[in-house]
């Protein structure tokens, strides 16, 4: 295989894979790549889907690998990592502040279990307020929640704390 | 029986419970007293189903069994390894509140009990699922306590749904062919221990909810040996009619 690629390249490109349900943000900035392996025939990538029922998972593998392909003209092979389990503290700070601007609230960090007082006064990503309660604990796509700002009077989603 | 023998049956078992009452809980989609509920039952059906899929294909990749679409719709009633509590209609809310209440507390006791697994593979799984299932039961656990505390209407609609339900949620834990060498092997610790932990887990939530536990007293069997209910096969049919339309084709 072209010996000139480098790791740093292959994320670089990774740069550009976007999550399908939240379009704002990459596969990086969500903490789904486990590792990148420059293999004498091909390139591998790790991955780890957020919900193990999450069905943007082909989408988003079959994105990695034509993304890659194009851009760096080697083959690609994408596989799930069943060593390593995604939880809501891999999202980077920057991921959080992009979700916040658009609209949905960040997941609190947690320290291995959630507990649903964690999600009582989830901050409003609209008004900032932490006048809000929980109003179901399952939203328009598995990894999300729905909470009712009463200072703004607004509904607004979260991205769940998962641990 | 062997030991993979014996890990294949509590996979297939596992498996089928979350595939079947994932189609029952898909089942109120459209139908939920309110929308957040409509949306939470659909969301742990897909959640169940997933779960169901993750299990299947570690039968296909580990075990040697088939693709995880064919052993989900080719299969035969008698096959499938669910107990009775999954393969019950819906029926009211109430009911299918405490059916989700209860089954998704054995469910929680029975990944935690994997945690530690010989057998990697449910180790890995049973980490990923874990989280996940924590929204699970903090729902169940919400509404259980709400409706209870909702006026004697409600209180008495919750108290016959778990009078009903219990017997058939006590099936969940039949015991398998040889629970002892899974449990010396450390694949898992059995199911009467299950039950125990499970028990311990629920009696703090009922006696919140002032619900009085109905004692362990015909737990219904059957099911892990492939003697099901006359709703069973029906549900099959719904759910494979697509699939056998083609069973070759690509989706």
């Amino acid at each position: 295989m072209d010996s000139t690629i480098t790791i740093q390249a292959v994320y670089t490109s990774l740069e550009q894979v976007m999550d399908p349900e939240i379009p704002v943000l990459n596969v990086l900035e969500l903490g789904m790549i486990t590792d990148v392996i420059i293999e004498d025939e091909y390139l591998l990538i790790k991955m780890i889907p957020t919900f193990a029922a999450c069905p943007a998972v082909e989408v988003i593998k079959t994105n990695i690998r034509t993304t890659l392909e194009k851009d760096l003209q080697v083959p690609v092979k994408v596989s799930v990592d069943k060593e390593v389990q995604w939880n809501s503290n891999r999202l980077t700070a920057v991921a959080k502040e992009k979700l916040r601007n658009f609209g949905i609230a960040p997941p609190q960090k947690h320290d291995g279990d959630v507990e649903i007082d964690m999600m009582i006064h989830t901050n409003c990503p609209h008004c900032g307020s932490e006048n809000t309660y929980l109003r179901s604990p399952f939203g328009s796509t598995l990894c999300r929640a729905i909470h009712f700002c009463k200072h703004c009077g607004m509904m607004f989603e979260q991205f769940k704390p998962l641990s | 029986m062997l030991l993979n023998q014996l890990i294949k049956e509590l996979i297939t078992k596992m498996g089928d419970d979350e595939l079947i009452i994932g189609h029952r809980n898909s089942e109120w989609t459209g139908l939920g007293p309110i929308m957040e509920e409509d949306i939470a039952f659909s969301s742990m059906a897909q959640d169940k189903i997933g779960h169901s899929w993750a299990l299947y294909r570690i039968l296909h990749e580990e075990l040697g069994g088939e693709d995880p679409d064919q052993f989900a719709f080719m299969r035969s009633e008698k096959e499938f390894k669910c107990c009775h509590l999954t393969e019950m209609p819906i029926g009211s809310y109430d009911f299918s509140l405490m059916r989700h209440f209860l089954f998704d507390h054995a469910e929680t006791v029975r990944y935690n009990s994997m945690l530690q697994s010989s057998f990697l593979p449910l180790q890995q799984l049973a980490r990923k699922v874990r989280g996940e299932l924590k929204y699970h039961t903090l729902h169940a656990d919400a509404w259980i306590i709400q409706l209870c505390r909702a006026g004697e209407e409600s209180y008495l609609k919750m108290q016959t749904a778990l009078d009903n339900c219990f017997q058939l949620a006590c099936g969940i834990f039949e015991a398998g062919p040889d629970d002892k060498l899974l449990a010396d092997e450390k694949v898992y610790p059995g199911e009467e221990a299950l039950y125990g932990q499970w028990i311990e887990n629920i009696y703090p939530v009922l006696v919140k909810a002032s619900l009085n536990v109905p004692e362990r007293k015909e737990p219904v069997y059957g099911g892990r040996y492939g003697k099901h209910t006359a709703y069973l096969q029906p549900l099959l049919n719904e759910m494979g009619e697509v699939f056998r339309l083609n069973p070759e084709a690509t989706w």
